[in-house]
């Protein structure tokens, strides 16, 4: 017989600590924590420990404030088919990350592994749906006028600039995807307030930005308690526009509402119970946070 | 003259009208550094202006100023002497049942009846104006063109009207066209160089403000739209950028230079819109038959139509008017 | 010698002025519940007419009327139905224009040129454009079934009170809905004449109604439970107050506001136009235009030249009376307005802003300002910053195309902006850069009803005119 050397026995493997991931907020191209410090306990929707998230305070919105109309000259002044191009890109980078979005949505909102990797699905081909939209949205409500008279009048949309949006709070990336999309296609940027109970998918999703080409500034995530960000962001007056989707309490929606009449802005107050984000959505969010702009000139020789 | 104007960039690079006739190519930036004129601006401005409501005492005042800037003109291959005899009288007396009715300007007509025009207009005041220089193509040459001059000039007229090089100045050669100014208006001695631009060969308003300082540097004394030959001739928006550029070159240089709207003003409506024009672009210093005139020959006699009826109330017909 | 041009009087013959006027609901013409107030002739002070003061229950009164004409009637008439009677209001209003432009003249203190040249005309436009959408709704790009909203109320200003007017029913009506206009307090006439004309165009009664009165009655509009859409045209404050009452209902907003426009003059712009362009952007309707170009910023190389163009055009401005044809520059519109354009004009004094005005005699009577410009302004002046909305203009100068556009973007308003050069490629990059709603390159203060006009910023929301102007008054 051949003679075979002992092995040695194998130790019983001690089980592997998980590295877990500190989530932190997405604020100008950066992952900080909340500069208050403050963090909150985020579960499943069986009311298990997941992760703690940074909670966002108001001077975190200000400073996503800041980032956001730093970020706009740039995002706004690319061409629409760079844009799209960008757009496009977030939806390759989250397919590639499917089965880690399909686990954080199934996580997060409680649904079958099939329910959770179908909304996945259906917040990339969103994604590529409203790419699309960039170099098109000018042609569709742009206008060259006929007015009487010897001048070349065109109108041409353009964002309107910073976009508070309270993102869906049931809906954690879908309805995520759904509301930003819109907003930055056409060359706005953002400060969200993610889903309260259910940040964990926009955290993700703010590493897929973060290696999308989306430059630094033009989305940032704010998780927290919406509650207590948002009417310090309806009231901020260099913010332009202000999508309250996520408002399902209508005191609040209506608060927040007056506050943003101090500057006038431009407001997408939907039923954010009757939110249907697997419908066909439409152009309305895109043309929510556009402006018209109209040229004149003579024509003469 | 003041003022803050003088130090003003006419030029892009900031020459001074003295400089800009240094060299061919001096003239030629100055020219192209002068501001642009956008069309439609300069037409709405225009209709404004036409919109002003000239009544009773206005009116009656810009009638016989009207008729005292003409240059009553006969400029056919059919005139005689008989024509021109008759024009002259008109001119002396346009209305002759009315002895407070002005005389015109001037006589406008062709060299060869300078003679007679002075001859039947005597002492009367009234000028004798003869085109000249080839006119109305000035396709000639310069010493044919002065000989042109120097005849009408020595047959008596008091004013000469030459016409540009439309073809040197649209193909660029700003220099020739400064030369043969220069050398007429020399031509000329003491008669009075009205130079016409032909604004309906010009076309583009840029040109004729071009063309406008052009014929000032070389020292034109009257700049003058058209010879009544092309159309369109005058028309009110070629004549308020010639009105704009007299002005800019009295402040820029210090001399005053006067301006004639020649051709297609029929009307005393019409001729009651160029004074307007005068009026609000320049004031009373060009509303003067010295430094405004209008080139016409039907325009006379509605004229004094209008002015008939202001002083009789009911309207004329043109069997009251002789037509000369 | 001087040509001085004797008065050409417009005859106020043609207008038939009543001594009292009451609101109009229902198609009829009513007496106000509250108690009347005068409208005077901003010219002369002479009172031309007592007008009914509406209250909340006449308010109440005219939007149930606006209710009932538009469930039994208006919505479901057919769109070619609706387009016949809105031609038919557009040919009244260019028959009768001698008679409308006249009493708006004289009750506005609007030069009459410019009531019969500019604000008629283009009333009768609007009527004419928006006529021929109403049966065509379904192709303007807001879905295959779009839908009026219901009961529109609207508040115009006293600036161009029957333009003004024209830009709200007229789309309002076209697509469907019916409205509750309030009119600004002191100009209230020409919009009683209008009701007028939908009498005599045999609009349905209720699909119109009118409510004059002051703050109060816009108010009560505004507060009012069954309007479906707001429609105002006015101060930034107001605005904003609108935008935080209707918070509660989310009922949708159009917002027309103020502005502070940047008029943009490059070395190389045309330069005459542009000195005509500068005096129509500050000087039309003696400065009480949203969009006027009331900052003129000039590039420093040209500056002394357009400033010397600039007083020696300024000089030629006829001012007087608004019935005189050749009136450029009529009365302020109240004693208020005056007074608020005397307080903002000391600050600027006092500030250290160099004040001038070409030499005019002022009427004894009625309420005048002469056009003024102030030199030596900063951005920080606040005659650089508030709107005046007078017949006065802050300069500024700038050095770079950076420079203007940071300047000119330096506002919480953006309702407006105006750019002069001849350099194609910079128009367009100013016009890029410049946040504005309206951009008038070598032109100023033109207006169509096919041209989609309204503000960025606090200049406003929505826009009016065009397709554009429809998609406010339908849901889709």
């Amino acid at each position: 017989m051949v003679w075979r050397p002992t092995l040695p026995t194998k130790p019983p493997r001690p089980s592997r600590l998980d590295v877990r991931k500190t989530s932190k907020l997405y604020i100008g191209g950066g992952f900080p924590r909340s500069e208050s410090g403050r963090s909150y306990a985020v579960s499943d929707s069986r009311g298990r420990f997941l992760a703690n998230a940074s909670r966002a305070s108001r001077k975190d919105a200000r400073d996503a404030v800041v980032a956001a109309r730093k970020a706009f000259a740039g995002w706004s002044a690319k061409t629409a088919y760079n844009r799209g191009q960008v757009v496009y890109r977030i939806a390759e980078v989250l397919e590639g990350r499917h089965p880690q979005f399909a686990a954080e949505v199934e996580r997060a909102e409680g649904l079958s592994s099939k329910a959770a990797s179908a909304l996945v699905d259906a917040s990339v081909d969103r994604l590529v749906w409203y790419a699309g939209w960039a170099d098109k949205v000018a042609q569709v409500v742009g206008s060259t006028n006929p007015v009487a008279g010897p001048y070349f009048d065109f109108s041409i949309p353009e964002p309107t600039g910073v976009v508070a949006i309270v993102a869906p709070q049931e809906s954690s990336l879908l309805g995520l995807v759904s509301v930003v999309a819109p907003a930055v296609v056409t060359g706005n940027t953002c400060v969200v307030m993610t889903s309260y109970e259910r940040p964990l998918p926009a955290i993700a999703l703010a590493e897929v930005l973060a290696t999308s080409d989306v430059p630094g500034g033009v989305v940032n995530l704010l998780t927290g308690d919406p509650t207590e960000v948002a009417p310090w962001i309806a009231s901020h007056m260099d913010v332009n526009a202000i999508d309250l989707s996520g408002v399902s309490d209508q005191q609040l929606a209506t608060d927040l509402q007056v506050a943003a009449a101090d500057n006038l802005k431009r407001i997408m107050r939907p039923d954010a119970r009757e939110l249907d984000w697997n419908a066909d959505p439409g152009t309305g969010r895109l043309t929510a946070f556009l402006e018209t702009k109209t040229v004149w000139h003579p024509i003469g020789i | 003259m003041t003022s803050s104007l003088l130090k003003t960039p006419f030029s892009a690079d900031g020459a001074s009208p003295t400089d800009a006739v240094s060299s061919p190519a001096a003239l030629r930036r100055f020219l192209h550094g002068l501001p642009g004129v956008d069309q439609v601006g300069c037409e709405a401005r225009v209709a404004t202006l036409s919109s002003r409501s000239i009544k009773t005492t206005s009116k009656s005042l810009a009638l016989d100023l009207a008729i005292s800037m003409i240059d009553l003109t006969t400029l056919e291959g059919q005139d005689t002497a008989g024509k021109v005899r008759a024009l002259c009288a008109k001119a002396k007396r346009p209305d002759p049942e009315d002895p407070t009715c002005p005389r015109v300007a001037a006589i406008c007509v062709y060299p060869d009846m300078v003679a007679t025009a002075r001859a039947a207009l005597g002492e009367s005041g009234v000028h004798v104006a003869s085109v000249a220089t080839a006119f109305p193509a000035g396709r000639s040459t310069l010493a044919i063109k002065l000989a042109d001059t120097r005849d009408a000039v020595a047959a008596g007229a008091h004013e000469i009207d030459m016409v540009i090089d439309r073809g040197a100045f649209l193909s660029g050669d700003y220099q020739r066209v400064f030369d043969e100014i220069g050398a007429v208006k020399e031509a000329c001695g003491e008669a009075h160089l009205k130079v016409i631009l032909e604004t309906g060969e010009l076309v583009t308003y840029d040109n004729v403000r071009r063309a406008s300082w052009l014929c000032m540097l070389a020292g034109a004394d009257f700049i003058k739209t058209s010879t009544g030959k092309v159309q369109p001739a005058a028309t009110p928006p070629v004549t308020l950028i010639m009105l704009e550029a007299v002005r800019d070159f009295r402040e820029s240089s210090g001399r005053q230079v006067g301006v004639k709207a020649a051709g297609g003003i029929s009307t005393a409506k019409d001729a009651i819109k160029y004074l307007v024009m005068v009026n609000e672009t320049l004031g009373d210093d060009w509303l003067d038959p010295d430094w405004f005139r209008f080139g016409a020959s039907r325009l006379l006699n509605d004229l004094l139509m209008q002015r008939t009826k202001l002083t009789t109330g009911r309207y004329g017909g043109p069997d009251y008017y002789t037509l000369d | 010698m001087g040509f001085e041009y004797a008065p050409a009087l417009e005859s106020r013959s043609v207008v038939d002025l009543k001594s009292s006027y009451g609101l109009f609901i229902d198609g009829e013409f009513v007496d106000a519940s509250g108690p009347s107030f005068k409208s005077v002739s901003p010219a002369t002070e002479e009172v031309l007419a007592e007008i009914g003061q509406a209250d909340v229950a006449d308010v109440d009164r005219a939007v149930q009327a606006a209710r009932r004409a538009y469930s039994r009637t208006w919505s479901v008439m057919s769109g070619g139905e609706r387009a016949k009677y809105l031609y038919r209001i557009a040919r009244i209003i260019q028959e009768r224009s001698r008679e409308l432009a006249v009493l708006e003249s004289l009750d506005n203190g609007k030069p009459i040129r410019e009531a019969r040249d500019i604000d008629v005309p283009l009333v009768a436009a609007y009527f004419f454009y928006y006529a021929g959408w109403a049966d065509k709704l379904e192709y303007a790009g807001f879905g295959a079934d779009p839908r009026p909203l219901g009961v529109a109320g609207q508040i115009i200003p006293w600036n161009f009170p029957l333009l003004m007017l024209a830009w709200k029913i007229a789309p309002a009506l076209a697509a469907g809905n019916t409205v509750v206009l309030k009119p600004a307090e002191t100009t209230s006439l020409t919009a009683l004449l209008f009701a007028e004309i939908c009498q005599q165009a045999d609009l349905p009664p209720g699909v119109v109604n009118i409510v004059t009165g002051a703050g109060s009655t816009g108010q009560a509009l505004v507060a009012h439970p069954d309007i479906d859409k707001l429609a105002f045209t006015g101060s930034t404050e107001v605005g904003k107050a609108i935008a935080r009452s209707v918070a509660a209902t989310n009922t949708p907003v159009t917002l027309e506001l103020g502005g502070k426009a940047a008029n943009i003059v490059f070395d190389d712009a045309p330069i005459d136009q542009a000195v005509e362009g500068i005096v129509n952007g500050i000087f039309f309707n003696q400065g009480h235009v949203c969009c006027a170009g009331s900052r003129l910023l000039v590039q420093e190389s040209v500056y002394d030249d357009v400033l010397a163009r600039l007083k020696r055009r300024m000089a030629t401005l006829r001012m007087g009376d608004p019935l005189d044809k050749n009136t450029d520059v009529g009365a302020i519109n109240s004693s208020e307005q005056l007074a608020r354009i005397h307080e903002l004009t000391a600050v600027g004094e006092s500030e250290g802003a160099e004040r001038w005005s070409p030499p005019c005699d002022l009427p004894e009577r009625g309420f005048w300002f002469a056009p003024t410009i102030f030199t030596g302004v900063s951005q920080a002046h606040r005659i650089a910053r508030e709107e005046i909305f007078g017949p006065v203009l802050s300069v500024l100068t700038f050095r770079t195309p950076a420079e203007a556009v940071e300047k000119a973007n330096n506002t919480p308003f953006g309702l407006s902006a105006g750019v002069w050069t001849d350099k194609g490629s910079r128009i367009l990059w100013m016009a890029n850069q410049l946040r504005a709603g309206v951009v008038w390159a070598n032109t100023f203060n033109r207006f169509d009803p096919t041209s989609p006009f309204g503000g960025y910023k606090e200049s406003g929301y929505g826009r009016e005119g065009g397709r554009h102007g429809l998609e406010a008054y339908l849901a889709h």
